[in-house]
């Protein structure tokens, strides 16, 4: 399971490390400032009841993000 | 499109001995409560993201000096420049703080010392305030506050401010930090080593200057990344112009030779600035919190499997939003009837004052049937529902629910190409649209910005819904009161602020789709833990400061308007009073849409308060006759003389839902937009909608031949 895959294609529950994240300018520093950068953890948490946004995981905090920007975010599980 | 920033706030010093603190902070760790608990104020806490939109400043005296506070919107980060993080860079950086107190969650430090390590890295005065040590205790979490101190450099202050813990010792080490009393030594995260070499190019150039304010390194940080924002602040600053000095660009052109020399390119620079304090906050975090990897929060994701999932997190709102309106419902009946009965019994007695005395008719009349009948009503009628309702909405708010809806609704914003956190912005709005308009300062993107503003009157303020409530239970439900009948008014008013919300929905896709055309930027929402709301102190303040504030405004403006309406009933020209003519000549339009007069007019009038809409449409229906007393089943009977049938009262509740926001939120929308023309489309939104469904209900009852 080391193929490399986009944050949200993870389900609940579902555990992956950061490796790249696609977004650019003040999106991608916004990411960064919440703790998302290579190597971080992430865990899937919660899907909201339309099934976008979800809630991750991220260094202890849950912060919930829209599937545009999970699908910017390419992590390995 | 004419959105201001928030202004930067300049520190009104009052003596020389007084010390500016600046209360820096993630968004949600309780800064506001430490700026009360110093302070002795009163600003508004709750538990969700960006709450403060606007700095505060308030006074502390203590043994330890006087202190001017400053409370620093709650950012994530000093550098992503949003419209509140320049405010509280600008603010720490060149506005003459003495010294920072950087306010952490000690339930998520982590998250929060990735700020310290941002703001250590502009200035060396520095007092970290690790707070919700209370909450951390519950979910057993301990911090080792020495460790943390030791590998900060800079105090390191455990309080939890909600119980006054630790705020002395706060004080005391902020007063030393601010009279350079400490003698630590700041730690500052360090670099890769290809970009500490090309820093000290710049370091070296820039010492020289020595700047009072932000750190060397900081600003050699902002030079060597091109921020230009930061070298315009700061060469205002100096008085002097940075970036056409030739010495500080050859550094900054030689440093940036230095970093390709290394293979570095622009965007990896940012990168691995951005990751230096984040990584640098995992090992501080890994020495100071135990146990480090805990699953602390297994009560909080079972709370939101019932909040937020697929199957129950929409029926649960719906729930709760029901449950808040039934319980104001059934606690506000009896204390209304009761509240009526005295007041009304008063009016009686200083009636027999006012002819024991011998006081001419017009001043009785004038004083007594105008203004003191109409405050009367409106004091009954508004005071039980929002003695119950804001409470009820605080204590949600503070458990931290609210991010929970803006989580569910969400997708529905992102539908209509808007920011998620406008859902937020809506649940202000119930309170009041005032507040639900500068509340939208929190949306980053001045389009989306906007939107909320312009939607923001769409959902019914509190001021509103008691007469939608009066309304629909007279007719709809019937007079009777019991349990079926409080369940039911509950029910038909949570349709009726569904419609709303649906309506925002509805004209914010269509607001994106034409004049404020765009796409949705993206967004990131912090949930937070929940907390266990104080309930004493959230039913102590939602009624002190919010209730009777409210209830204030509306009596301010009733007392004048009873005035007008006594004065148009009584003043006569051509033997028909004037409140005859002005209706008369409102009566054919405001039929059209299944209205009447009277009552377009006392939406008119009610144009400062909305709570006095329906108390006026009595005032003036009644100055045709007079009944001793008003109650629920006079109010009914009084109505249906005056031809109200249910498709008046209908439109009635249509009309308060949507129509021109009244005067305070229009002039809120004028100072968040400073546009004219903005201001007037936020009028026109709503008013158009009304009038459009009025006629269509009055219209379609035409038809039918019901009315």
């Amino acid at each position: 399971m080391s193929t490399s895959e986009p944050l949200s294609c993870l389900h609940e529950g579902q555990r992956a490390r950061v490796l790249s994240i696609l977004e650019s300018g003040a999106m991608r520093r916004r990411l960064q400032d919440i703790g998302l950068i290579e190597g971080t953890t992430v865990e899937c948490v919660q899907k909201s009841p339309a099934g976008d946004p979800v809630a991750y995981g991220i260094r202890g905090a849950i912060v919930a993000l829209r599937a545009e920007q999970a699908a910017a975010i390419i992590v390995q599980r | 499109m004419g959105i201001r920033s928030p202004a930067s706030p300049a520190a009104q010093r009052q003596s020389g001995l007084e010390l500016v603190i600046a209360l820096a902070g993630n968004p949600n760790v309780g800064k506001s409560t430490v700026f009360n608990a110093l302070t002795g104020m009163n600003q508004h806490t709750g538990n969700w993201p960006g709450k403060t939109v606007a700095t505060a400043q308030g006074r502390c005296r203590s043994e330890q000096g006087d202190f001017l506070l400053v409370d620093l919107p709650g950012t994530y980060s000093l550098l992503a420049h949003s419209a509140e993080e320049e405010v509280a860079r600008d603010f720490i950086c060149f506005g003459g703080a003495d010294a920072t107190i950087v306010v952490c969650d000690a339930t998520c430090l982590e998250r929060s010392l990735n700020l310290v390590l941002q703001i250590i890295e502009m200035t060396d005065r520095v007092v970290v305030c690790v707070n919700l040590l209370d909450e951390a205790r519950k979910k057993h979490l301990r911090i080792d506050l020495s460790a943390l101190e030791q590998e900060l450099g800079v105090p390191v202050v455990g309080t939890s401010a909600r119980s006054r813990k630790g705020l002395n010792t706060l004080l005391e080490r902020t007063a030393q930090v601010a009279r350079r009393e400490y003698c630590g030594h700041v730690i500052r995260p360090h670099y890769t080593p290809a970009i500490e070499k090309a820093l000290a190019v710049i370091e070296a150039c820039l010492k020289p200057l020595s700047p009072e304010g932000p750190s060397v390194r900081w600003l050699a940080v902002r030079l060597l990344c091109g921020d230009q924002s930061a070298a315009a602040q700061a060469s205002a600053f100096l008085g002097y112009p940075l970036k056409q000095d030739p010495a500080v660009c050859d550094a900054v052109a030689r440093a940036q030779a230095i970093l390709s020399e290394d293979g570095i390119e622009r965007q990896k620079l940012l990168d691995q600035i951005a990751a230096c304090p984040v990584l640098w906050a995992e090992g501080v975090a890994a020495e100071a919190v135990f146990p480090a990897d805990s699953d602390s929060n297994a009560r909080d994701r079972r709370l939101d499997r019932i909040f937020t999932s697929r199957r129950t997190g929409i029926p649960v709102m719906l729930l709760l939003l029901f449950g808040v309106l039934w319980l104001t419902i059934a606690g506000a009946n009896v204390p209304s009837q009761w509240l009526a009965g005295r007041l009304f019994a008063v009016q009686d007695w200083l009636s027999a004052r006012f002819m024991a005395w011998g006081a001419p008719d017009w001043l009785h009349g004038a004083l007594v049937l105008g203004v003191y009948r109409v405050l009367a009503w409106v004091v009954s009628v508004m005071l039980p529902p929002m003695a119950i309702f804001f409470p009820l909405f605080t204590l949600l708010e503070d458990f931290g629910y609210l991010p929970r809806v803006a989580f569910n609704l969400d997708h529905c914003f992102k539908k209509a190409c808007t920011c998620g956190k406008q859902a937020l912005t809506m649940c202000m709005s119930f309170g009041c649209n005032a507040v639900g308009v500068t509340g939208c300062r929190i949306i980053d993107s001045p389009r989306e910005r906007l939107i909320a503003v312009l939607t923001s009157s769409l959902v019914p303020c509190n001021g509103r819904f008691p007469a939608m409530l009066t309304i629909l239970s007279l007719f709809f439900v019937g007079a009777a009161a019991g349990p079926g009948a409080t369940l039911l008014s509950a029910l038909l008013l949570t349709v009726v602020i569904v419609l709303g919300v649906g309506m925002t929905f509805l004209c914010s896709r269509l607001l994106s789709r034409t004049l404020l055309r765009g796409v949705p930027s993206g967004f990131t929402l912090e949930l937070p833990p929940y907390r266990m709301p104080q309930f004493g102190r959230v039913i102590v303040r939602s009624v002190f400061d919010r209730t009777l504030f409210v209830l204030g405004r509306a009596v301010s403006v009733a007392a004048p308007a009873g005035l007008v309406i006594w004065l148009l009933a009584n003043v006569t020209v051509n033997d028909v009073s004037l409140l005859a003519h002005i209706s008369g000549a409102l009566d054919p339009f405001a039929r059209v849409f299944g209205l009447d007069g009277i009552i377009l007019l006392a939406f008119i009038l009610g144009f400062p308060a909305n709570e006095i809409v329906i108390p006026i449409a009595a005032m003036a229906y009644l100055s045709t006759g007079t009944i001793a007393e008003l109650g629920n089943t006079e109010l009914h009977a009084l109505l249906l003389q005056n031809g109200w049938t249910p498709v008046t009262a209908l439109c009635t509740v249509l009309f308060s839902l949507f129509h021109w926001p009244c005067s305070t939120t229009c002039l809120t929308i004028h100072r968040e937009t400073g546009s004219l023309r903005w201001t007037l489309a936020a009028i026109a939104l709503p008013t158009v909608i009304g009038f459009s469904l009025c006629f269509l209900v009055a219209s379609a009852a035409r038809l039918l031949g019901i009315s």
